[in-house]
């Protein structure tokens, strides 16, 4: 933890108006006042469920969504609101890589005319040649060379994955943000892209923000993680101490769902119950309190500020967080601690989203509180 | 690490995939997809016979002043030595000999043979133009339309709305004798060419909106494609957006709707000559053909044939071709 930050964001915004007609009826606060830092060569994860803004977040770091209010530096430039022509130098040090290999490829376009596109758009004349410069990013990311002039739909899914990586990587960036990259995979092509993600991060020194909903990718992966609720970061801080050291009870209860094949049962799950809030109309207070076991009533009247705690290195938005001694934890162990998942926990999502009503009666030991 | 069980065979699998692979694989090519789709093509029967078809009709139209010179007899040359004193063709079906092939017009005794060559000319130029320019301003319109979006989208929106709502046949009606009159008085003679200009601006006028529509339509739906915003993340602008991007994938919807428009244009182009509005009498066409021979449709049966028969053929095969092409393209769709 060393020099400033590569990237920078403060209070970044998204807002969606919502239209019935010509008047705006409402907004949809799909991103809400994030603050993170990423230093060069970091990984930072962002987890969270479907719909808390993790995706928005992404799109906005590479400015293919404009931002409410906030502010996004990178490289100690602000890009917030930068134009197209401002935004050209930097479109070369900051890449996406997208979460549907299927769609994320053109498909009249050949791998090589795919991979070739950043340094046409942009101008570039490598050394050697375009071609040469294709294949060998081609290689660098495990595919063929002389596939150069096949289209995508002869790739399978994780070869279109890669290509989508060698694409992002053609104009030599420093960051590449990655848009749940291996969440349309299978579980064996997961553990490769993520495996060749690693060693590209090495070799080249790139720093990621990995986006995911997938906790033991994220483990495997990043340095840092955030964990992301409607529209908020609720805590954020190094993988080991999240892992193991959960202070957020939202934290607690996503890193419970991930399956763990040495138990059987749902032993030490905690579920959580109801829907996740509507962010158009996000509850008062702490936003997690419709869902919290701890909820009470200042959770309600005063928004928790994510507020520095370990000796600085996590941050936690929590009114009572757990590791302070008042937690009334229920039963079980969390799963986060107990021996390592070997299989990518693909169904974290589903099952923090509480829609097994059936299962109830037995292990709901934690009731819905609405104040 | 805690994925390390699956590692191994990741690594198998990617070393596999660097693999320089054997002199098998050596200089493989990828079919495009549009490769596939003209392979898929020359399989399906009905488009084979119905393109073999239209390339015949097509070498008729540009090889017609070749044709004269071999058949001897221009389009305006007149034999009344051939006709009876009501002015009706000597022979049967309408004077056909080996000499004038389908026989000659009643009244003015021109050979009906080249004159239907020479129809087919202008009309599948007429016909070819329209479909082009309509394309071209379709493509631009809807193109821009789809992929910006706002107010732009609202405004051509609203002028394809205009478009639409004006009576086509109305307008053509009003409009081509006015111009004409505006242009070469009450007595000038009208050259041919600008009839046929004047034919193809109202069919541009009134024909682009179909096509636009569907280009919005098509680039609306790609606009949100993650290979779309791949390229705007890499700082592409809109030209490269347009026709690198989305473009290429909107081929296949472009091509059939053309195929499609040029026959309607050239029975357009008849009904419009038909009615009297398209093309004077100097130039040979279909649609003033088969208008002339009405006259005679009891008296000489065959004057009516020929045309009909050749306009029918052409119009046909045409469609056919469409439609063999649009499940060549998209062989998901069903028939």
């Amino acid at each position: 933890m060393t020099d400033k930050p590569l990237l920078r964001v403060r209070g970044l915004t998204k807002h969606f108006p919502v239209r019935q007609g010509l008047r705006a009826t409402g907004l949809v606060r799909a991103v809400d006042g994030l603050d993170f830092d990423v230093r060069p060569g970091e990984t930072l994860g962002l987890v969270g469920e479907s719909g808390c803004g993790k995706t928005t977040t992404g799109r906005m770091l590479v400015r293919l969504l404009e931002p409410t209010s906030g502010s996004i530096e990178f490289d100690g430039r602000d890009i917030t609101h930068a134009g197209r022509r401002e935004l050209r130098p930097l479109r070369q040090e900051l890449q996406i890589i997208f979460q549907d290999p299927y769609a994320s490829l053109n498909p009249r376009h050949t791998v090589g005319r795919i991979v070739a596109m950043p340094l046409q758009v942009n101008g570039i004349k490598p050394p050697g040649g375009i071609k040469a410069r294709v294949q060998e990013l081609l290689e660098l990311v495990g595919l063929n060379p002389e596939h150069y002039n096949r289209y995508p739909h002869e790739f399978s899914g994780g070869q279109r994955q890669r290509i989508g990586i060698a694409r992002a990587l053609a104009l030599r960036p420093k960051l590449i943000v990655a848009d749940e990259p291996v969440s349309a995979l299978d579980v064996s092509i997961q553990a490769q892209v993520v495996n060749l993600l690693r060693d590209l991060q090495r070799e080249l020194g790139l720093a990621f923000v990995f986006i995911a909903h997938d906790l033991a990718v994220v483990r495997h992966f990043c340095q840092r993680v955030a964990v992301m609720y409607l529209g908020r970061i609720v805590e954020i801080g190094d993988r080991a101490d999240i892992y193991e050291r959960p202070q957020h009870p939202y934290t607690r209860a996503l890193l419970s769902a991930i399956p763990d094949v040495t138990q059987l049962g749902p032993a030490g799950r905690i579920r959580l119950t109801g829907d996740v809030p509507t962010p158009l109309d996000p509850p008062s207070g702490c936003r997690f309190r419709t869902r919290c076991w701890k909820a009470q009533d200042i959770c309600a009247t005063e928004e928790p500020a994510l507020i520095p705690r370990d000796g600085g290195r996590q941050a936690t938005a929590c009114h009572f967080p757990e590791g302070e001694g008042a937690g009334t934890s229920p039963e079980g162990e969390a799963a986060g601690t107990s021996p390592e998942p070997v299989a990518a926990g693909s169904v974290a999502e589903a099952t923090v989203s509480g829609v097994e009503p059936a299962g109830r009666g037995a292990e709901a030991n934690v009731e819905e509180v609405s104040s | 690490m805690s994925l390390s069980p699956v590692e191994g065979v990741a690594l198998a699998e990617i070393e596999s995939g660097t693999d320089p692979g054997g002199p098998a694989t050596k200089g493989v090519v990828g079919r495009s997809p549009g490769q596939l789709a003209w392979l898929r093509l020359r399989r399906d029967r009905t488009a084979m016979v119905s393109g073999v078809l239209l390339v015949f009709f097509l070498l008729l139209g540009l090889a017609a002043p070749l044709i004269e010179m071999v058949y001897g007899i221009g389009p305006r040359e007149q034999f009344q030595n051939l006709l009876d004193g009501f002015g009706m063709p000597l022979g049967y079906a309408g004077g056909v000999s080996g000499e004038h092939w389908f026989g000659l017009e009643p009244g003015l005794g021109r050979d009906i043979f080249i004159r239907l060559i020479y129809g087919l000319r202008t009309s599948l130029f007429i016909a070819f133009a329209a479909a082009l320019i309509t394309a071209t301003i379709g493509i631009v319109l809807g193109a821009l339309a789809g992929y910006l979006g706002g107010w732009l989208d609202a405004v051509i929106n609203w002028i394809t709305d205009l478009t639409l709502a004006m009576p086509f046949l109305i307008i053509a009606l009003a409009l081509t004798p006015t111009i004409t009159l505006r242009f070469y008085g009450e007595r000038g003679q009208v050259s041919s060419a600008f009839g046929v200009g004047v034919l193809i601006a109202v069919f541009a006028i009134f024909g682009w909106t179909s096509t636009a529509r569907l280009v919005r339509g098509q680039v609306i739906a790609l606009r949100e494609r993650e290979f779309v915003e791949a390229a705007r993340a890499s700082g592409a602008g809109l030209g490269h957006m347009l026709f690198r991007q989305l473009l290429p994938n909107i081929w296949a919807p472009i091509l059939v709707s053309f195929s499609l428009a040029v026959p309607q244009f050239i029975t357009s182009e008849a009904a419009l000559s038909f009615i009297g509005v398209g093309l004077s009498d100097e130039t040979p066409s279909f649609g003033r053909m088969i208008y002339r021979s009405l006259d005679f449709l009891q008296t000489d049966p065959a004057y009516v044939f020929f045309p009909g028969i050749m306009i029918f053929a052409l119009v046909f095969a045409f469609n056919l071709f469409g439609d063999a092409l649009r499940d060549a393209l998209d062989p998901k769709s069903s028939r």
